[in-house]
């Protein structure tokens, strides 16, 4: 698989965008609307006329059409052609590079095997649900074995459980076919999970590239660090497995508990908006619950940014303005502090960041 | 009026036919044929052919003498199918309209179909046919009779002219509208510039072209009865005017229904086909 490479690339909000992506990463695109991510991956799919140059493995591609370039695009509103089966719409790429009947219906059976749509390719694609398009959507796009595979933000129409089964899905795929990719999202879960490396974005411009650790935890700028939301950073002294996929680390004087396998947990993050505040005393069991002090206090937009001292540790927490009345914040005053489980990113090596 | 009020009348006797409810939906029926179903659209047609029945009998009606009762015109009409006078004209007017209106959807939706493809082609051509779409189709006879001359071609030429204009713009309006994600995925998957026309772009524009064959399938027929009217000796507009020549308004009357009956069963079949075509994959 190729790798590609951007150099000096400008189209509409893009100015000038330097970016290579290597042979057979899994690269994602993470901004916010009108970054210009789309617009990157019109450019490198050879979809839209463009200043700068996009190579593959060296090669300029800027005169090869679409059609040559074997790049499949697969766009955010999926596109299945509405008149064709989900069979027809799987090997419509085949079938327009002019592979034998036979030989499409191994590739488009094999497809269907590995995207579990055995039931569905009778189908048109109004008879099918948002998951199930989805699923079709990648098979057709991976058919005709591109040398880069582009999404455009293909799960963000979909429920919250069916993207995340999904994501689990394109990453399988892009390990099992080794596929250059490139994923546009604005969603930051997202890009941690699936990316190899992330280059965020700002008005047409990359502000960083890195491995989404990287990126969540050493963020280069101001923007990049707005973005990802100030995430809180723990080294942690100690990591004593519990079992179950949990772990308790020690950060100075909290006993942290975090999902993780293994007992080798080095470092941990969370961003402020996971940062649950209560100005009594917390409900329920207190697994990850605290006494903090507040230190500072700052208002940002709908938002209040609280400065807390916990255990030996400064945290930032994020409350809405609406409900840092009720919890009646103020400076040196206390309040209970909640850190949300499954929200704590773990890290097993101390040079991230 | 409702059914209570009909009383005897016929739409009373229909009332009170078994398998039948009116103003009502009935249930589905089984099997292979279908039922007619009779819902309150009918309730005005059967008003119409009772006041055309007894009104012309009336010698107070103004006009009385001039107007033939429902029966007698019904009659005269089983009277022309079986002499082969209907039939005849018919068939010559069928010949026409088929061969016109074909070659007009053809040429237009080909030429539709480039103007909407390419926008250079729609450049060149749009200012002309922008000029000539507005003159209506049987304004074109006089210079059509100097022209072509008073024979066959005359109507088919007036029903091509008739057909060609708005399914070219149907067609190329459906072109055009087809949303470019369609063609930016079938480019990327590998398809050459005719392939993506051949296999998403016209496919994908097929409801559009329909609605201008179904619109246009109708209209021919308006405009064959124009054409022969003025020019022509054979077909259904040329026998309605021998008819209207002789006082004979029965025979006008069944003309008239003739062209009503067929521009209602072309507008359907092209319906028909179009849900043939479509409903599998519009869902």
């Amino acid at each position: 698989m190729p790798s590609v490479e951007l150099k000096g690339v400008s189209r509409h909000v893009c100015k000038e965008v330097d970016l290579r992506v290597n042979d057979g990463e899994f690269l994602v695109l993470l901004g916010p609307n009108g970054s210009g991510k789309t617009t990157l991956l019109t450019v490198i799919a050879g979809l839209a006329g463009h200043q700068g140059s996009v190579f593959f493995d060296g090669v300029c591609m800027d005169k090869v059409p679409a059609s040559k370039r074997r790049v499949s695009y697969l766009p955010q509103d999926l596109v299945l052609f509405p008149h064709m089966t989900v069979r027809k719409n799987i090997g419509y790429g085949l079938k327009m590079r002019g592979d034998e009947d036979a030989a499409i219906q191994d590739r488009v059976q094999e497809l269907v095997q590995l995207m579990h749509l055995d039931d569905l390719m009778a189908r048109y694609p109004s008879q099918l649900s948002g998951g199930e398009k989805q699923r079709v959507a990648i098979a057709r796009a991976i058919a005709p074995s591109p040398r880069v595979l582009l999404l455009d933000e293909p799960l963000s129409s979909l429920d919250l459980q069916t993207a995340k089964r999904l994501r689990t899905e394109i990453r399988r795929l892009h390990d099992l076919t080794g596929i250059t990719s490139v994923y546009v999202t604005h969603n930051l879960e997202e890009a941690e999970e699936l990316g190899d490396r992330v280059a965020v974005l700002h008005s047409g411009s990359v502000q960083q590239v890195g491995p989404p650790a990287t990126v969540f935890c050493s963020p280069l700028n101001e923007y990049v660090a707005d973005f990802i939301g100030s995430p809180n950073i723990l080294d942690c002294d100690y990591c004593r497995p519990l079992g179950h996929g949990v772990v308790e680390v020690g950060c100075k004087e909290l006993a942290i508990v975090v999902p993780h396998e293994g007992d080798s947990v080095k470092r941990i993050a969370f961003l402020p908006s996971d940062v649950y505040l209560s100005a009594g005393p917390l409900p329920g069991p207190r697994v990850n619950g605290f006494e903090g002090e507040v230190i500072d206090l700052q208002e940002r937009r709908d938002l209040v940014r609280v400065s807390l001292l916990c255990g030996g540790n400064v945290l930032l927490a994020e409350v809405p303005k609406a409900l840092s009345g009720e919890i009646e914040l103020e400076k040196g005053g206390r309040v209970s502090v909640m850190l949300k489980l499954r929200r704590i990113r773990t890290y097993e090596d101390y040079r991230i960041g | 009026m409702n059914i209570s009020e009909a009383g005897t009348s016929e739409i009373g006797e229909l009332s009170r036919a078994p398998s039948v409810e009116v103003g009502r939906r009935s249930r589905p029926v089984s099997g292979r044929l279908r039922r007619p179903r009779l819902t309150w659209g009918l309730l005005p047609i059967a008003i119409l052919v009772i006041a055309w029945e007894v009104l012309p009998r009336i010698p107070a009606f103004p006009g009385y003498g001039f107007f033939p009762p429902f029966s007698e015109t019904v009659r005269e009409g089983f009277r022309l199918i079986q002499n082969g006078v209907l039939l005849e004209n018919f068939a010559s007017s069928l010949v026409r309209v088929l061969a016109g209106f074909f070659a007009g959807t053809a040429v237009g939706i080909g030429l539709g179909i480039l103007m909407g493809w390419r926008a250079k082609v729609k450049e060149l051509l749009h200012p002309l046919i922008s000029l000539f779409y507005p003159i209506p189709a049987i304004g074109w006879i006089p210079l059509l009779m100097l022209w072509v001359g008073i024979n066959d071609l005359l109507p088919i030429v007036v029903i091509f002219i008739c057909s060609f204009f708005p399914v070219l713009y149907t067609t190329s309006s459906g072109v055009k509208n087809v949303d470019p994600s369609y063609i930016r995925v079938a480019r990327s998957l590998g398809a050459s510039e005719r392939q993506v026309l051949f296999t998403v772009v016209i496919p994908l524009a097929l409801p559009s072209i329909f609605t201008g064959l179904r619109l246009e399938a109708g209209m021919a027929w308006r405009v064959l009865a124009a054409a022969e009217m003025i020019a022509i000796p054979t077909g259904i507009g040329a026998l309605m005017v021998k008819a209207q020549s002789l006082v004979r308004m029965d025979i006008i009357i069944v003309c008239l229904a003739v062209l009503s009956i067929m521009c209602f069963l072309s507008e359907k079949l092209f319906t028909y086909l179009e849900r043939k075509v479509l409903a599998k994959w519009q869902g």
